[in-house]
């Protein structure tokens, strides 16, 4: 157990146990404004202080926490359901014509950055926190279907594939018995990194305007409304993007030690 | 090289072909009626009737694609509805502030991320390695945004070495440039420690392999067979990240641009979008595909160029 | 005067001694090979004399290259040494290259980092070199445009181009075909004789040894334990390991007569094509014949052998005969039947046995799930107390203990692995087994033992195989009857003896007379 696997797992404990605490309790209700006890300091009542509305900030970054890790779960979830199964079609059919549409697909799909199709979606259907899932989802979908099919491929030429089919094995259940199992690990790892990612592009999203919209809290859109307040009270434009920061580290850290805990041989793509 | 280089342009070109395809298919399809969308739901049928006629959303939807595409290539890219004036001349304006921005930044990301992770990799294990892979752990997980909300609170306001926001236009280079530098040093940020990290492993990969044995048997220094065999080795598969990365820089801009009031791309189509100007966020949204693509053409062809393997196998 | 003095020379990596006491003297102008099994410590005393030890190691003893004590040379002099006063070949040659320079450029960097000469005049001597050990392709390419033999004599190049005193081979042709093999001990003799140079031979092919080497010596676990002129020490092997290792190399398998007739694999005029690169974007797409009117039987019970190098169509065959992978011309049929898209009954006739025996098996299953994975094949496999059972019996049959079912593959080691191997191919006791360089990668002892276990089960139940190998050796021992494979097609097919005795084929000729032999030694193995 290394030293960031602890440290990662602290992080994203601490974080995801503020997300499901918050559906049972928070210190203020964050959709009562407060406006007499805008802008205070952190400590006393509020933890963490209030922001220009006087809503309670530690409140809002549980909230916020929620908002976050929900968004970037489903997205990974997405992308690897889709994906996955996708890239270890596309390994099982390697050089035909349909390894090369999947291929291309995943390109086209590259063309596209998170932010670009989240701009499309929510050109034509208007901005929510399901719009921002659909589009960090969809860009989620090259990223697994690429890897796995790059873990599954050298698979493919390695003897034991070979006797499984002497055996009599069809592709689609030696994908599921022998290619899939030797690659759970890299999936594992890299869906830790994809996870953080997400908060990452939801915090951006948000950020703009183009996530999650009020009443529900965001970690980037708090950050939006602080951006004028930045000389004023510091705070809280500083919290939120702590509290971005640290989980985001600790999934990554989390990922790191994870890796070094089941194979230190795995290779994660980082884009 | 050449035959390479053909094969790349046909995939360039039909992933523009698909692109544009899909891009047209959300914008002027799925809404149903355009014209009816853009104006909202208090609109009068014939104020929608007059605009679906300047629009030409009559013709059959081939010939609405062909004519797009068609005026793109001009680069006539249609008749902004809410500021009346040709969306090229909007792109122009705004395009001479975003695509400096994320060249600044790559510029900036490679200039530090190259020499940060071939010192960690050459120092594998001691202290300076520690101390890079810290930094980019911490690098990796900033939200670009929020570091430039930093950066304008402590060299904007607190310093005043810079402006905290606002473009001043190219009439004075110098003064263009000070006004993107903070705004390029916060997009530069995590894609420096994303880099500086591929950087490094890539390295560290080479320096494992056979031909790194071979070298020193043949006399060379450690520092020798890093420099001469190892990295332009590792170059390889960075360029790839590079290549991958820059697609990130732009839609980074256009975030980074909100903090820092930038006339660019973003505040352009976040107008847009709130406008419900379709015509822009098409025309954008295309261009933005449209610089991606080109980038990542433009990558393959380096890539064949210094790995001559690859243009064996094409 | 000694070139080369190794004096008692020790080395311990990470608190493991893996080099004890070595003592070794070469004299200039002569080949001395050091022999024995993997892990016995040869390439290691390889890199001590190179000072590329890794990181960590400590090492006692004097290491005297003409006079020079490399333990205590500092790196800075040591570079100035290697590719200098001394060179080395490793054994990969396909990865030995930087696959984004030219060769030229490569052989040149050895003249320009010792001598200070211009670019030009590297190139030049380069050149010259690249040309002087036989190479003749132009110094402009790229190594993966160069085939194994082409690489390594790039690589031989490099090592010599500033003529050391000392040329360390490591293992320069195991990775290679045996005709190629010969090209490149012969050049390395030839640079011998011409530069004057000392060769030191690392390898683990006795027969090797015993053409080329003028001294030998022999190591196990870290020690040197017989050494000496070759022909002395072929004669008189002292110690109990050197003559097990070559008792070993020279080993007979005591083959059970063959006793049935009827045929059981037919394969007819079979032609196999890949599509390649297409060379224009129009017209039709070139192909690759990989099988070229190939015909072979065989009959139940009979042990036929398929010698072949790298690239005649081996693996092709293998795959074809299996009926994995479709053919473009002919027909192979198992007992009448076609085996392409054949039924599990037909499949369940025919098992196949891989070379790697770190890749034949999913490193995350444990033994009883991979050696029963042939189970798929039978309509009603066994299952609870019968499979158990039938997993006691295979494992049984292979000479493996029961509790090794429980096990994960890392477990065992590569000749164990291989049992594994022959345990799932004769799981569902199948009719013909085709094995596929089934021992190559194993150890000499171990190959040994594992082809007494193969000739134990032909005594046990009738078994016809295919035993494909490029070692012309094994083959002569395990076999009935032999084809000989070039480009595609059968160039000679007969009963092994008479092949060996009396090849017909130029080819054959040529893969016969290329192959080392290692002299009969019964006599005098027998006679201490």
């Amino acid at each position: 157990m290394s030293r960031n696997l602890i440290i990662g797992a602290c992080l994203t404990v601490l974080f995801t146990g503020l997300a499901a605490l918050s559906f049972l309790w928070t210190p203020y209700d964050i959709e009562v404004l407060d406006i007499p006890n805008r802008l205070l300091t952190p400590g006393g009542a509020h933890l963490l202080g209030t922001d220009h509305f006087g809503r309670d900030i530690l409140s809002m970054v549980m909230m916020g926490a929620r908002t976050s890790i929900a968004v970037a779960l489903v997205a990974v979830g997405i992308g690897m359901g889709l994906g996955m199964p996708l890239g270890l079609w596309a390994a099982a059919r390697r050089g035909s014509l349909l390894d090369d549409v999947i291929m291309r697909g995943n390109d086209l799909v590259f063309a596209f950055p998170s932010l670009v199709i989240a701009i499309l979606i929510t050109a034509v259907f208007g901005p929510s926190a399901v719009n921002a899932i659909i589009a960090i989802g969809i860009f989620n979908i090259p990223v697994f279907a690429r890897l796995t099919r790059g873990a599954a491929l050298p698979l493919w030429e390695r003897d034991f594939i070979l006797a499984a089919r002497v055996s009599g094995k069809g592709a689609a259940r030696i994908s599921a018995e022998h290619i899939l199992p030797n690659i759970a690990n890299l999936m594992i790892v890299q869906g830790t990194i994809q996870f953080s990612l997400g908060i990452l592009a939801e915090a951006a999203l948000s950020y703009i305007g183009l996530g999650a919209q009020p009443p529900t809290a965001s970690w980037g859109r708090m950050l939006a409304d602080a951006q004028t307040l930045v000389s004023i009270a510091p705070h809280v434009a500083l919290i939120p993007g702590f509290a971005i920061l640290l989980t985001v580290l600790g999934l990554n850290l989390l990922g790191d030690g994870l890796r070094d805990w089941l194979d230190p041989r795995i290779r994660v793509v980082r884009t | 090289m050449i035959r390479f280089t053909l094969g790349r342009l046909v995939s360039l070109t039909a992933s523009l072909i698909v692109a544009s395809i899909v891009i047209f298919a959300v914008v002027e399809v799925i809404p149903g009626d355009p014209a009816a969308f853009m104006l909202g739901v208090n609109a009068r049928p014939d104020t929608i009737a007059a605009l679906r006629a300047e629009m030409g959303l009559d013709e059959p939807l081939i010939a609405r694609y062909a004519a797009w595409v068609g005026g793109m290539v001009q680069g006539d890219f249609g008749m902004s509805w809410t500021y009346k004036t040709p969306v090229a001349t909007l792109i122009a304006d705004r395009i001479w502030v975003s695509l400096p921005l994320a060249i600044y930044a790559l510029a900036l990301s490679t200039l530090v991320a190259f020499p940060a992770g071939i010192y960690a990799a050459s120092r594998r294990g001691g202290a300076g390695d520690t101390a890079i892979m810290g930094a980019t752990q911490l690098g990796v997980a900033i939200p670009n945004f929020w570091f430039a909300m930093i950066l304008v609170l402590v060299f904007a306001i607190n310093l005043r070495w810079f402006s905290a926001g606002g473009f001043p236009g190219w009439a004075d280079p110098w003064a263009a440039i000070k006004a993107l530098t903070l705004p390029a040093i916060a997009l530069a940020l995590p894609q420096a420690a994303i880099l500086a990290r591929v950087m490094r492993s890539s390295l560290l990969d080479m320096l494992g392999e056979d031909f790194m044995r071979t070298a020193r048997a043949k006399g060379l220094t450690h520092r020798q067979a890093l420099w001469r065999h190892a990295l332009r080795n590792a170059l390889i598969p960075v360029l790839t990240i590079i290549g991958l990365q820059f697609s990130f820089l732009l839609a980074g801009a256009i975030i980074i641009e909100q903090v820092f009031f930038l006339p660019g791309l973003g505040r352009l189509i976040f107008q847009a979008i709130s406008a419900r100007d379709l015509i822009v966020v098409e025309s954008v949204v295309m261009l933005l595909v449209f610089t991606v693509i080109m980038v990542n053409f433009i990558v393959d062809l380096t890539y064949a160029a210094v790995d001559p393997r690859l243009r064996a196998r094409a | 005067m000694s070139l080369l003095l190794l004096k008692n020379l020790s080395v311990q990596i990470g608190g493991t001694s893996v080099l004890q006491g070595i003592n070794l003297d070469m004299a200039q102008g002569q080949i001395t090979a050091i022999t024995g099994e993997s892990g016995s410590g040869k390439s290691m005393t390889a890199l001590a004399i190179m000072g590329l030890l890794p990181q960590g190691a400590k090492q006692q003893g004097q290491i005297l290259l003409d006079g020079t004590d490399i333990v205590q040379t500092p790196e800075p002099a040591l570079c100035r040494m290697r590719g200098n006063a001394m060179g080395m070949v490793f054994q990969e040659p396909m990865t030995a290259l930087n696959p984004v320079q030219t060769i030229g450029a490569q052989v040149a960097e050895t003249i320009r980092v010792h001598e200070n000469v211009t670019k030009a005049e590297a190139h030049a001597r380069a050149a010259a070199m690249l040309d002087r050990v036989g190479l003749k392709v132009a110094p402009t390419r790229y190594p993966h445009e160069l085939s194994g033999g082409q690489r390594q004599r790039v690589v031989i190049a490099m090592a010599i181009a500033m003529r050391p005193k000392l040329l360390i081979a490591d293992e320069p042709t195991t990775a290679l075909d045996v005709t190629t093999q010969a090209r490149i001990l012969d050049l390395l003799q030839g640079l011998v004789d011409e530069f004057g140079m000392g060769l030191l031979l690392i390898t683990h092919d006795l027969a090797v040894v015993a053409d080329v080497a003028d001294r030998i010596a022999v190591m196990q676990h870290g020690r040197i334990v017989e050494h000496g002129p070759t022909s002395d020490l072929l004669r008189t092997m002292r110690h109990p390991y050197t003559r097990a290792l070559f008792a070993a190399s020279t080993h007979a398998v005591d083959l059970p007569a063959v006793q049935n007739d009827a045929p059981l694999l037919a394969v007819r005029h079979v032609m196999r094509d890949y599509p390649t690169k297409r060379l224009s974007l129009f017209g039709s797409r070139p192909t690759f014949r990989a099988l070229d009117d190939v015909s072979l039987t065989i009959n139940r019970g009979e042990r036929v052998g398929l010698v072949g190098e790298s690239g005649c169509g081996k693996s092709t065959l293998t795959r074809a005969i299996l009926g994995l992978e479709p053919v473009q011309g002919g027909q192979i049929t198992l007992d009448g039947a076609p085996v392409l898209q054949g039924e599990l009954a037909l499949r369940r006739k025919m098992q196949v046995v891989f070379q790697d025996p770190y890749g034949s098996f999913n490193p995350r299953h444990r033994v009883d799930r991979l050696i029963t994975e042939p189970f798929h094949l039978l309509d009603n496999p066994p299952k609870g107390a019968a499979r158990d059972q039938a997993i006691a019996k295979a494992l049984a049959d292979v000479g493996l203990p029961s509790d090794a079912a429980d096990k994960y593959i890392h477990e065992f080691s590569g000749g164990q692995r291989q049992r594994l191997a022959i345990a799932r191919a004769l799981i569902v006791e199948p009719d013909l087994i085709i094995f596929d360089e089934a021992v190559s990668a194993l150890d000499v002892s171990v190959r040994a033992q594992v082809l007494d276990l193969i000739a134990d089960i032909c005594r046990k139940r009738p078994l016809a195989y295919l035993f494909i190998s490029h070692d012309l050796s094994v083959v002569r021992s395990i076999t009935d009857r032999v084809l000989v494979m070039q480009g595609g097609k059968i160039v000679e097919s007969g009963l092994t003896e008479s092949i060996f005795a009396d090849p017909q084929h130029p080819y054959t000729k040529s893969l016969i007379a290329a192959a080392p032999q290692l002299p009969e030694l019964a006599h005098a193995a027998d006679a201490l």
